[in-house]
């Protein structure tokens, strides 16, 4: 045989094993199991939508009542206020948590033991009660004369009740939450702000923060999600959140699987909602990274594992 | 720097005060002891490469000289000020930490891990403390920035995240954003250990550079070429303290101390 031919042969060979070109196999097993989820999905909704039980036009007309839909406002705006504070506190107790003064990081895990060793429920009732055990509240100097005094009744309404109850107990989690996150920033990058002579604040502004939120993110997610249904709590405490007028209505017309399924219905909106939220940021404080794919890497490690 | 240019150097460190002036320091971590009492001028202009064997506190000496770890006996001053403290009638005071982070500001750092930030582009990484810290006008330290991106090779890089770079690159890009804060004073330590060989003379080439430039610079290295050309003095430590100073083409040719003909016996297939 002659170069040229060998040569054209290589070439030819080359090209075909050119990956570029290549098909993929195709998964039989992963489209059964697709149509088989499908089926029985649609098969489920099928018989729910068609079941009279659930009361699908009661639904309907009560989804957007006023009533309810002021009830969803106290939902979201309970949530957001308790929220905040609760992220600010927990903040500021999870850098109390980690300085080098002993008085102060004791505080704070004195503060955090407490309030995640308590039920939220117990929690709340406290606080709505307070005026029972403090009738007076006043800023004074220790021993010393009293300079502003007020009834602890007019301070705690069901409202603020709810808001420090939901709050202070928030912030014990955020704080730990906030403290796992600043633990996962690499030491080196806190030498670098020292280095440079950056004070503490703004090292931790700009520098350590946006780093720990990849990991503080995820758990606050939940958090938050959670603290949506946890506001259900306050309807012990008389605040017409969402579920409680809810309940409201189902107590006189006894439509009570029809109007759970209103409240059920919002609260999965909303928390939808907060899911592709969520993801945008996510996606924001991951920039820098290599590859778009590579937080999904641990993942696929453990889809081949299994 | 040439001869003449040392020998000016040196003849002005006796004029001149030193920019770096370490007395009887000493420092430990718990019961090990790892700085032994360690003297040290460096003059103005002047690029001080330090030898010595791994574990002989190199890296700690250079973090005590802007206070990332504290020292336990003996001082450092810098530029007319002593690091940490302050004498004031006859009394000793610690300084807080705020005071602390304003004597560093003359002071840039290159470190083994490069420790650039991994959420802001090269730019934004040189830009942050001249911006930030020093309160620089930010049009001008983006000018300035780009200047020195373009002094060591990367100005096509200053949009790119340090995952994006290669290492030899990353630590460039930290040379430049220690630089931006026009320090008085650099500190490397073994800025080219964390790096493959080949993207060791990329980072070598920027600071020989520099050290042509009059820079003032101490540099803990393993790289016995850098110091046979670049340095002006060379410091052989081991077991925390100074065993032998001196001009490099005397102690790497001829070392006097035992340890110190050790230590080199190791690089003499690399050097
Ligand atoms: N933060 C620390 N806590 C406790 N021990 C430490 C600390 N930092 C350093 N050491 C110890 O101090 C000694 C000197 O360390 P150092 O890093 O200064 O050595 P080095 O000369 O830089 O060595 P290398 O060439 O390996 O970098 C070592 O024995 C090390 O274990
Ligand atoms: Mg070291």
């Amino acid at each position: 045989m002659s170069a040229p031919s060998v040569d054209e042969s290589r070439a030819a060979d080359a090209a075909l094993r050119d990956v570029a070109n290549a098909h993929r196999p195709i998964a039989w097993g992963r489209w059964l199991l697709w149509a088989l989820v499908l089926i029985i999905a649609t098969d489920f909704g099928w018989i729910v939508a068609n079941n009279e039980n659930f009361g699908w036009p009661v639904v309907a007309e009560w989804f957007t009542a006023p009533s309810i839909l002021r009830g969803l406002s106290v939902t979201l705006g309970l949530t957001v206020v308790a929220m905040v504070i609760g992220v600010i506190i927990g903040l500021l107790l999870a850098i109390a948590r980690m300085s080098d003064d002993r008085l102060l990081s004791s505080l704070a895990g004195l503060y955090i033991w407490f309030f995640r060793g308590t039920p939220l429920l117990v929690q709340l009732i406290f606080w709505y009660n307070l005026s029972t055990l403090f009738p007076q509240i006043s800023i004074a100097i220790p021993f010393g004369p009293t300079l502003a005094s007020w009834d602890t009744n007019d301070l705690i309404t069901p409202m603020t009740a709810a808001i420090a109850g939901l709050s202070l107990n928030e912030a014990a989690y955020m704080a730990e939450i906030i403290r796992g996150g600043l633990l996962s920033v690499d030491k080196g990058q806190v030498e670098a702000t020292d280095a440079f002579g950056m004070t503490r604040a703004r090292a931790l502004r700009r520098i350590i923060i946006p780093q720990a939120m990849r990991s503080i993110i995820p758990p606050t997610g939940n958090q938050l999600i959670s603290m949506i249904k946890a506001t259900s709590l306050v309807s012990v405490i008389a605040m017409a959140d969402l579920l409680y007028s809810v309940q409201a209505v189902y107590n006189r017309t006894f439509e009570v699987i029809p109007m759970l399924m209103v409240a059920v219905i919002w609260y999965l909106l909303v928390t939808s909602i907060l899911n592709v939220g969520q993801g945008f940021i996510e996606r924001y404080y991951a920039r820098g990274e290599r590859g778009a794919g590579g937080d999904k890497a641990p993942a696929r490690a453990m889809e081949e594992a299994i | 720097m040439n001869v003449a240019a040392r020998d000016s150097a040196a003849a002005a460190s006796a004029a001149v005060a030193p920019l770096v002036r370490a007395r009887n320091v000493h420092k430990s971590f718990g019961a090990n002891e790892v700085l032994k009492g360690i003297d040290l001028d460096v003059a103005p202009g002047e690029v001080v490469v330090i030898l010595g064997p791994s574990g002989s506190g190199k890296s700690t000496f250079l973090r005590c000289i802007n206070h990332l770890e504290a020292i336990d006996r003996g001082s450092i001053e810098v530029d007319g000020e002593q690091i940490g403290y302050q004498l004031r009638h006859g009394r000793l005071n610690k300084l807080s930490s705020r005071a602390i982070a304003v004597q560093r500001r003359k002071i840039g750092m290159v470190f083994q891990q490069f420790n650039l930030y991994p959420h802001m582009t090269a730019l934004e990484n040189i830009i942050e403390a001249p911006v930030g810290v020093h309160g620089q006008d930010r049009r001008e330290a983006v000018a300035y920035a780009m200047d020195l991106l373009a002094r060591v090779g990367l100005s096509e890089k200053a949009p790119a995240y340090p995952r994006q770079l290669s290492g030899g690159q990353q630590q460039r890009v930290a040379i430049a954003r220690a630089l931006a804060i026009r320090p008085k004073l650099m500190l490397f330590d073994e800025p080219t250990s964390a790096l493959d060989p080949e993207l060791v003379g990329e980072v070598l080439n920027v600071m020989r550079d520099l050290a042509g430039q009059g820079l003032t610079m101490i540099v803990v290295t393993h790289e016995i070429g850098f110091a046979r050309e670049a340095a002006d003095r060379v410091v052989f430590m081991d077991g925390g303290i100074v065993v032998e100073e001196g001009r490099p083409e005397d102690i790497l040719a001829n070392p006097q101390h035992p340890r110190t003909r050790l230590f080199l016996s190791r690089f003499i297939d690399t050097a």
